[in-house]
């Protein structure tokens, strides 16, 4: 695994700070640890039904399917795509990154994956109702539209740079 | 019983399909069990120490005395504050709306408070680290070094664009949140 160095580095300082912290205090410790485990167990389903969907769609959409809508070929018909499926659905982080990676496996492309994620993250058209009620109907549309179509600007860079 | 069955009814949808093309489809199934395998092994492998981060930060971060030094012409210092309160966080973005509320009522400025919402969509700590292991170093540095200035953008706009007498509104909303 090209990435187990950094992994590695992740649980030295896991393990440094949770060491630390219980030295500090017991009782806060325990409590951020039932907040790690709770945090863990509430995606914990939505991330196993994910992988449970994704994979038998990947073993039967051959890779050039894929790249046709969500492709570098796809361009930004695909990047448009990608980032409105980003902005209308409400998945965790910790859920559409291994999404996205595993769509790149599987023949996406990582300007269309960019849009996806970023417009994921930042713009959130099922949860503008809350919004509005804490921030008002123009701030939230403000918000949302500047962040979609900053979104394009995002992948775009992405592309260049990582791609 | 009841709550497992409601919390994993996507997953249990989901799994039907999963074991039909298992049980009639060898081949795909096969290839299918590979890339789950794949995936399952991964998460288990990165995500306890980053979920262990996460519940220390949400601990140890004091929010509510951090918020006095976030209010108008707290300047450079004010910015850096909402953006780390953003990035240790935990939770979906609809969390953060209460406590932005909470934000609101303790006099952050407007601007700040814009940038505290940016920083808890897109540059939350535990989620880089697992987005930098999982798309690799190139695709969420980029990424990052992109939000940034990106939420920057977004706190001028909307500062700039909404009249003063709508924020005290929002401030006055806020009370009563």
């Amino acid at each position: 695994m090209k990435t187990s160095l950094f992994n590695l580095a992740l649980y030295a300082m896991a393990g440094f700070f949770l060491v630390f912290s219980f030295l500090k205090d017991k009782k806060k410790t325990r409590a951020a640890l039932l907040k790690s485990w709770k945090a863990f167990e509430k995606i914990l389903p939505q991330l196993l039904g994910v992988f449970l969907l994704i994979s038998p769609s990947l073993a039967y959409l051959e890779p050039d399917t894929v790249a046709r809508f969500l492709g570098e070929r796809a361009g930004w018909l695909g990047v448009s795509i990608a980032a409105v499926v980003g902005a209308m659905t409400l998945i965790p982080g910790f859920v559409a990154f291994p999404t996205a990676a595993l769509l790149l496996r599987g023949g996406a492309g990582l300007m269309q994956m960019a849009a996806f994620v970023s417009a994921l993250m930042m713009v959130g058209v099922v949860t503008a109702p809350l919004e509005i009620k804490y921030f008002g109907k123009k701030l939230t549309v403000m918000r949302n539209v500047l962040a979609f179509a900053l979104s394009f600007a995002v992948a775009w860079v992405i592309g260049r740079v990582a791609g | 019983m009841k709550t497992f069955i409601k919390r994993y009814r996507f997953f249990l949808i989901v799994l039907v399909p999963f074991v039909l093309v298992l049980v009639f489809h060898r081949s795909h199934g096969v290839k299918a069990v590979g890339t789950l395998a794949f995936s399952v092994k991964e998460m288990l492998f990165v995500l306890p120490p980053i979920f262990v981060l996460l519940g220390l930060m949400d601990v140890w971060v004091p929010r509510e005395t951090m918020v006095r030094y976030m209010g108008e012409g707290s300047g450079l210092k004010g910015v850096l504050l909402a953006f780390f309160i953003g990035s240790v966080a935990v939770g979906p973005l609809y969390a953060a709306f209460p406590v932005a509320a909470m934000l609101m009522r303790k006099g952050s400025s407007f601007f700040n408070l814009i940038v505290f919402l940016g920083a808890w969509s897109t540059t939350k700590v535990p989620l880089v680290l697992y987005e930098l292991s999982t798309l690799g170093p190139a695709f969420a540095l980029t990424r990052l070094s992109m939000n940034i200035p990106i939420i920057v953008i977004i706190a001028a706009v909307s500062s700039a664009f909404l009249k003063e007498e709508k924020k005290t509104v929002l401030y006055e909303a806020a009370r009563n949140l």
